[in-house]
């Protein structure tokens, strides 16, 4: 870890006329690492991605992606990094073994990486016109550029958008394979799920500020909501008998049984027994765990998913701000 | 250099499966250069005045036709689109000059322009007899000027349209009253005097008549004007769009 940072970001800030896309962010990347900008639809994803690739200049901060100011270096950086664009095409009557021979050369690739098609599963697609490319298919051609140069940092913007669920896994497959390599990946999203899987760190933005920063186990253990329980119980059941269990922080009654928050060591058996013990029959039962989602949903300000009558403490993630309120 | 071939050879290659651009540049002055042989014939005297018939007449006439068309709807047209398409995004990822893209965009237009002029020589050589009286070096020079001229005004329009179908309304909208008041598409000599003057406004309707002069045999000197012409609009093209253009 004492290796220096891939990328370093001090105080970056970007204004498109009176609104603040990116309010002064800093974070750091190790080499190697998988890290992901996660937020909502404008929280100033991309545009902090595409002020990293050299394509906006910053209107005030610091950016450093291998030691260089994209702004300066553009040239120099651009053999060195590969980038997937959010928003991108290609000439639609070019076959695929023709646009990667192009950008081989583009790129100044002394032979065109074949092994690229087959390790993307497009060796069959070699002759197809990219317009002819199913959505999964063209984000995978878009991998293979970004990974043409073998660059050092790779940038993937919203890379499954859009795609069905194989696609998506496929693509998700990929991107093991490229942090395998030792590459450093940064990549942005707003599926839960992906940054749960691949990302060694998780950034969450929200309204251009970063809210947390952290591994996303780390940032799931510091949710306070506990374990959630849903049962569906045939019968009555007296609720304040429930909500006395040990270990139970809340219960939410619903048509045909409840919802039950808790931890603790075997606080869902002491919860089974407590239902069995009276004129009721529990019919089905199955945990929750917290997951990304709930941090997601916490930091990026959905109240309403807070059930009524508790109050979680305050998540403060180390290292950043909490985000202030407009 | 080599990124430059690359993106010509790419560039060729979309040329040829685009119908439009390989229509008006490779189909269309063939149709036309064989409808006015059918029509007109190619006998000196019997259109004009002189040792020169109405092919012969038409085919410099065409070649200009050509070079207006690529500059005012294949340049903007493709250019635009790209852009739109957020294909020039991609392409700006890569580490090379936007002048590479440009050039290559141009090497390419030029070359199928000239084609597009061999192959009508061929076809109205063949059918028609047509006749030359210049220099050919004289010929392409002048080809050459022309094409500067009306591609840099082709960047121009891609520059200010918004989207590529505002590039292709505008380009249509230059370009089709040029073809039929130059002399490209009819001789000037068969208009009323009215539409004379409106046509001596028109750059397209000088570079016919310098094309047509250098074919002739003419001094460079006889056709000072059409050259000067040809110049402002080359330098007001190249500094404009050198402002104005956008890759995204």
């Amino acid at each position: 870890m004492s290796a220096s940072p891939a990328i370093r970001v001090t105080g970056l800030e970007k204004r498109y006329g009176a609104t603040t896309a990116v309010d002064g962010i800093s974070f750091q990347i190790a080499p190697g690492e998988v890290f992901c900008l996660l937020g909502p639809n404008g929280a100033g994803k991309t545009t902090t991605i595409e002020c990293l690739e050299g394509y906006r200049k910053p209107d005030a901060g610091e950016i450093r992606v291998l030691g260089m100011d994209p702004q300066l270096d553009e040239t120099t950086l651009r053999r060195r990094i590969g980038v997937q664009l959010q928003e991108a095409s290609l000439p639609a009557r070019l076959r695929v073994w023709e646009i990667l021979q192009l950008f081989s050369v583009l790129y100044e690739r002394p032979a065109v990486p074949w092994e690229l098609l087959e390790r993307l599963g497009l060796e069959a697609k070699r002759d197809t016109y990219f317009d002819k490319l199913s959505g999964g298919q063209k984000q995978r051609l878009f991998v293979a550029l970004a990974l043409i140069n073998e660059p050092e940092v790779v940038f993937l913007d919203e890379i499954t958008t859009g795609l069905d669920p194989r696609a998506r896994h496929s693509i998700w497959e990929l991107i093991r394979g490229i942090q395998n390599s030792g590459t450093t990946v940064v990549l942005t999203t707003h599926f839960m799920d992906e940054a749960e899987a691949l990302a060694d760190r998780v950034a969450i933005m929200k309204s251009g500020r970063l809210v947390a920063n952290d591994a996303p186990a780390t940032l799931i253990a510091g949710v306070p909501r506990g374990e959630e329980v849903q049962l569906h119980i045939e019968g009555e059941v007296d609720l304040s008998a429930i909500e006395a269990v040990e270990g139970v922080i809340g219960i939410e009654p619903e048509s045909g049984g409840l919802t039950a928050r808790g931890g603790g060591r075997g606080w869902i058996a002491r919860l089974v027994a407590a239902i069995d013990g009276q004129d009721a029959m529990l019919v089905d039962l199955s945990t929750r765990r917290p997951s990304l989602e709930d941090v997601y949903l916490q930091l990026t300000g959905e109240e309403e998913y807070e059930p009524e009558g508790t109050s979680p403490e305050e998540y403060e993630p180390e290292d950043t701000s909490p985000e202030d309120g407009p | 250099m080599s990124k430059l071939i690359a993106l010509t050879v790419a560039q060729a290659k979309l040329f040829i499966r685009e119908p439009a651009a390989f229509f008006f540049t490779l189909i269309f002055p063939l149709l036309l250069i064989v409808m006015f042989g059918l029509v007109f014939g190619n006998e000196p005297g019997a259109s004009f005045p002189g040792p020169f018939g109405y092919v012969d007449y038409s085919t410099p006439a065409i070649t200009a036709l050509i070079i207006v068309s690529v500059g005012l709807m294949g340049i903007p047209i493709q250019t635009a689109t790209a852009r739109e398409n957020k294909i020039l995004r991609r392409f700006r990822a890569a580490p090379m000059r936007p002048t590479t893209y440009v050039g290559a965009t141009v090497v390419v237009y030029y070359l199928m322009s000239l084609v597009g002029m061999a192959l009508t020589i061929v076809v109205a050589k063949a059918l028609f007899g047509l006749r030359f009286g210049g220099s050919w070096v004289n010929v392409t020079v002048a080809f050459t000027l022309v094409a500067g001229a009306f591609f840099s005004v082709g960047y121009l329009i891609a520059s200010v349209a918004s989207t590529a179908r505002i590039a292709q309304v505008v380009g249509q909208l230059l370009f089709f009253p040029m073809m039929f008041l130059s002399g490209a598409a009819m001789p000037l000599q068969i208009m009323p005097e009215g539409v004379r003057s409106v046509a001596e406004l028109l750059p397209m309707t000088h570079a016919v008549k310098l094309l047509q002069n250098l074919w002739f045999g003419q001094a460079w000197g006889s056709s000072t004007t059409h050259i000067l012409v040809m110049l402002a609009t080359l330098a007001a093209g190249l500094v404009l769009s050198a402002r104005l253009f956008r890759w995204e």
